[in-house]
C-alpha cells in the first residue's frame, strides 16, 4: 500500500460479496470483482441487470445490505474515506446543476471547498473545458447545450477533481453514434492524461470493446464474467455470448423480417 | 409519518450544525432573501391591506352598533400584529416560496444533481438547505414587519371610508397607539420567525426525499405546502400559549 493515498494517481477497487435489495427484490446478489489501478474497466449488462446500482455503491451513493467495497484495501465505510481518495462520477444525465453556468459547474468542487482563489479557478475551468473541446463555453447555461456537450462538461467537471477514480454511468446513452464516438475518445484521452482508474458502466458494445482494459458482465445481479476483453469474447457462458455477439435483424415495416 | 417527522428533526439538527459554514454561502443566502423577499413584496402588501380592511369591515359595524367604535383601532391593531399578519404571511410564503424550494430541490434529486454534489463531497445540507433556511428566517419576519403597518392602514382606510363604521383616522390611530405595544409587534415577528423555520425545513425535506420524475416533484410540492400550512396552524396555537405565559 502507498504511504499517502492522496499522492497515488489511481486506486485499486475491490468489491466483495455485495448484496442489495429494493422493496424485497434482490438487485445485487453477491457481486465480487477487482479493478486494478489505472485501467479502464467496463461493466456491461442488459438494462435492469444492476450495473448502475453497483456503480452507485462504488460512488458511496447507496449503502449495501451486506458486503464491502475497498479502495486500496480500505473499506468505504471508513470515516473520512472521501477525504483520503479523490473520486468523481459522470452521470448518465450529466447531472449538471441547472442553476449554474457551465463554468460554475466545472469549478464547483474547487469553489465550494475553497481550494483555489477565484482567478485560479477560472484558469483551471478554462483549461479543463478546452481539454474536452468546449473552450470559451463558460458562460452558457447547461440547458442551452446538446446532450453530448453536457456529457463533456460533466467530464470536465470530473477532471477538475483530479480524480484517482472516475466512474461513468452510461456515458453514451442518449447520444448519436458520432457523439458517442467522441465521448469514447474523451474517456481514452482521460486515461492518458490522468492515469486515473476508470470504471464505465454501459450496454454499448462498441464503446465497451473500444476502450476497455478489463471487463465484467453482469446479469440478474450476478457477475457472469470478469477478465480481459479478448477472454470475454471467448467466454463459454451462453448469456455472455448472446449479449456481445447477437446481431439483431433490421426492423421492417409490417413486422416482416 | 413518524419516520418523516424524525427525518425533519434530523435535517434541522444537521442544518444547525452547518451554521458555521453560513458565511461561505452568503451569496446564495442574499440571492434567496431577494427571491423570497422582493418577489413576495407586492403580494404581501396587497394581502395585508385587504386583511386589515376586511377585519375592520366585519367588526366595525358590530362595534359601532354597541357604541364601542372607539376600540376598533386597538382591536384591528392587535389582531393584525399578533395573529393575522404572521399567520397569513406565513401561509403566503409557504405557498409561494416553500413550494419553489421543494420543487427546485426535488428536481435536483430526481435529475441526480444532488448525487453529483455528494460525489464531489459537497454536503447538500450546507449547500442547499442552509442558505434557504437562513434566507426564509430573515425574509419572512421582515415581510411581517412590513405587513403589520400595511394591515393597520387597510383597517384605518375602511374604518374611515365606510359609512356604517365612520371612525376617523385620528380616532382609529389614537386607540391603536393606546392598545398596541412594541411587545405585541415583537410577538408577531417572533411567531413568523418560528413559522419560517418550519416552512423552510419541511419544504427542503420534501425536496430532498423526492423520487420518481415530474409526478414525484408535483407530489412533493403539494406535500410541502400542505404540511407547512398544517404545521403553521399547530405551531400558532402552541406559540400563542407560550407567549401568553411569557408575557404574564
Amino acid at each position: 500500500m502507498n504511504a499517502d493515498p492522496k499522492t497515488c494517481p489511481n486506486v485499486c477497487v475491490e468489491v466483495r460479496d455485495l448484496r442489495k435489495s429494493f422493496n424485497g427484490e434482490e438487485v445485487l446478489k453477491g457481486v465480487s470483482l477487482r479493478v486494478e489501478p489505472g485501467v479502464i474497466f467496463v461493466i456491461m449488462g442488459p438494462s435492469g441487470s444492476g450495473k448502475s446500482v453497483l456503480l452507485k455503491h462504488m460512488a458511496g451513493l447507496i449503502k449495501p445490505d451486506s458486503g464491502q467495497i475497498l479502495f486500496q484495501g480500505e473499506s468505504m465505510e471508513t470515516p473520512d474515506i472521501r477525504n483520503k481518495f479523490r473520486m468523481a462520477m459522470v452521470f448518465q444525465s450529466g447531472a449538471l446543476l441547472g442553476s449554474l453556468t457551465v463554468g460554475e459547474n466545472v469549478g464547483l468542487y474547487l469553489s465550494e471547498h475553497q481550494l483555489k482563489p477565484p482567478d485560479e479557478i477560472a484558469r483551471i475551468v478554462a483549461e479543463k473545458l478546452e481539454a474536452v473541446g468546449l473552450a470559451g463555453e463558460e458562460n452558457r447555461m447547461p440547458n442551452d447545450l446538446s446532450g453530448g456537450m453536457q456529457k463533456r462538461v460533466a467530464i470536465a467537471r470530473a477532471l477538475v477533481v483530479d480524480p484517482q477514480l472516475i466512474l461513468f454511468d452510461e456515458p453514451t446513452s442518449e447520444l448519436d453514434p458520432l457523439m458517442a464516438f467522441t465521448v469514447g475518445q474523451e474517456i481514452l484521452k482521460l486515461k492518458q492524461r490522468s492515469q486515473a482508474t476508470a470504471i464505465v458502466v454501459t450496454h454499448d458494445r462498441n464503446l465497451a470493446f473500444g476502450i476497455a482494459d478489463g471487463m465484467a458482465m453482469i446479469a440478474d445481479g450476478q457477475i457472469l464474467f470478469a477478465g480481459a476483453p479478448e477472454e470475454m469474447r471467448r467466454s463459454p457462458d451462453a448469456r455472455v455470448q448472446e449479449f456481445i455477439h447477437k446481431e439483431l435483424p433490421p426492423l421492417r415495416r409490417n413486422g416482416g423480417a | 409519518m413518524f419516520q418523516n417527522i424524525g427525518e425533519v428533526i434530523i435535517l434541522f439538527w444537521r442544518t444547525l450544525a452547518a451554521l458555521p459554514l453560513a458565511w461561505r454561502q452568503r451569496r446564495k443566502v442574499f440571492d434567496q432573501i431577494f427571491e423570497i423577499g422582493n418577489g413576495s413584496l407586492l403580494m404581501v402588501c396587497i394581502l395585508a391591506l385587504f386583511i386589515g380592511g376586511v377585519l375592520a369591515l366585519q367588526t366595525g359595524p358590530v362595534l359601532v352598533e354597541r357604541g364601542l367604535s372607539f376600540v376598533l383601532g386597538g382591536m384591528v391593531g392587535i389582531s393584525i400584529c399578533k395573529e393575522l399578519a404572521p399567520v397569513m404571511m406565513a401561509i403566503l410564503i409557504a405557498g409561494r416560496s416553500g413550494s419553489a424550494m421543494s420543487a427546485e430541490i426535488g428536481s435536483m434529486s430526481v435529475y441526480e444533481e444532488i448525487d453529483a454534489l455528494r460525489t464531489m463531497n459537497i454536503d447538500p445540507v450546507s449547500y442547499l438547505v442552509l442558505p434557504r433556511m437562513l434566507a426564509i428566517a430573515v425574509a419572512l419576519p421582515a415581510l411581517v414587519t412590513l405587513a403589520i403597518p400595511v394591515g393597520w392602514f387597510g383597517g384605518a382606510l375602511v374604518s374611515a371610508s365606510n359609512q356604517r363604521i365612520a371612525v376617523s383616522y385620528d380616532a382609529y390611530l389614537q386607540n391603536l397607539r393606546q392598545v398596541v405595544e412594541w411587545g405585541d409587534v415583537a410577538n408577531g415577528v417572533f411567531k413568523s420567525f418560528v413559522f419560517a423555520l418550519a416552512i423552510g425545513i419541511i419544504s427542503c425535506h420534501q425536496g430532498l426525499i423526492t423520487r420518481g420524475g415530474p409526478r414525484g416533484i408535483g407530489r412533493s410540492v403539494t406535500k410541502a405546502v400542505v404540511n407547512s400550512i398544517v404545521m403553521i396552524l399547530i405551531l400558532d396555537y402552541f406559540l400563542t400559549r407560550f407567549l401568553i405565559y411569557v408575557q404574564k
